[in-house]
């Protein structure tokens, strides 16, 4: 229904509240990035879930290769001592 | 006085819902699902704004009408809206350039009425300027995207753009009860917004290719309760659950 090529996808981050991290939350389809700020504001902040929008095309963005899952990921597995599991905190310091 | 803010405040109301109504008849029919949700967006707006609007014009009258009873127990003559309000939408051009003349007028009228004698009209503007404002941009945006588009929008919106010009007039029209109230400093005088309007219009315009529209001819009776003959049809779809079920509530 929407052409690819005149009206292209964009990637759509969220920032709920200061301090916090934009959060990937979805994509959405605009002519550029004037309108694609648009849209992501009434797409994805209807309910008051944003302070700060940022668009990015989709095209931008170059990702992991499925295929490379085994490489790029399998040697963590069995490196657990990179988790921060291995100390006794005293109790005094409560919540971590 | 009060007969003057009274029709005054039904006239502004009376503009905001049926031009609210006429957008909601996009969802779901919107040509990109983000646009889907822009336009009834604008028009769930355009409502809130009408039912302050229709609220205070209950209070002031003092017969006891609340804002459902002024917004759907009405007969087609006593509705005062805007001719250009009441329009069908025609294709998404078409709705897209009213909604742009309709929220560049109102993002200035709201911007004079901050300052209004009345405690109740200067809040009511105060909310409303932050919608008309994202209102103005978004439909601006849109206008210069398809009038300097691809030939079929550049064509389309040339096209809304003759089909919506003979009720550009009906804007800046000042009926006698509307200069009462605006020499009291309730409202603005619509006539000074002219200029100002034509501006914002000329700068949109020109980024989007079109020809200014003239407003010598202006279509009026919208204000005195004399409708298009889409406007029968509006109301018999906006009225028919409080007619049906009266004193409905949902």
């Amino acid at each position: 229904m929407v052409d690819e090529e005149e009206i292209p996808l964009w990637e759509v981050f969220i920032r709920p509240r200061n301090g916090l991290a934009h959060r990937h939350c979805g994509s959405l389809h605009a002519t550029d990035s004037k309108m694609a700020l648009q849209a992501a504001r009434d797409v994805y902040t209807r309910r008051g879930e944003g302070l700060s929008v940022w668009v990015i095309p989709s095209v931008q963005i170059s990702a992991s290769d499925p295929q490379d899952r085994e490489e790029m990921f399998d040697p963590s597995d069995d490196k657990v001592y990179r988790h921060p599991n291995f100390y006794n905190i005293p109790d005094d310091v409560g919540h971590m | 006085m009060q007969k003057g803010l009274f029709s005054a405040l039904l006239q502004l109301a009376d503009d905001h819902l049926v031009l609210g109504h006429r957008l909601s008849e996009w969802c779901g029919h919107a040509p990109m699902l983000e646009e889907d949700l822009a336009l009834p967006n604008i028009a769930l707006d355009l409502i809130g704004q009408a039912r302050s609007l229709y609220t205070y014009a209950g209070e002031i009258e003092g017969v006891g009408r609340d804002e459902d009873a002024l917004a759907f127990c009405r007969i087609e003559r006593e509705y005062q809206n805007l001719l250009i309000c009441e329009l069908p939408n025609g294709d998404f051009a078409q709705t897209i350039l009213r909604q742009f003349y309709f929220s560049s007028f109102m993002l200035l009228f709201w911007e004079q009425t901050l300052k209004s004698s009345d405690a109740t009209v200067a809040a009511v503007a105060g909310k409303a300027i932050k919608e008309a404002k994202y209102h103005r941009r978004h439909c601006g945006e849109w206008v210069i995207r398809l009038g300097d588009g691809t030939d079929e929008s550049a064509r389309r919106m040339q096209a809304s753009c003759e089909i919506l010009e003979p009720y550009l007039g009906e804007f800046f029209h000042t009926s006698y009860d509307s200069l009462e109230i605006s020499q009291s400093g309730v409202f603005p005088d619509k006539n000074t917004l002219q200029e100002p309007w034509l501006m914002d219009v000329r700068e949109v315009f020109q980024a989007a290719n079109l020809n200014i529209p003239d407003l010598t001819h202006a279509q009026k009776g919208g204000r005195e309760g004399r409708h298009t003959e889409a406007m029968g049809h509006l109301l018999a779809q906006l009225q028919y659950m409080q007619r049906s079920f009266p004193n409905m509530a949902w």
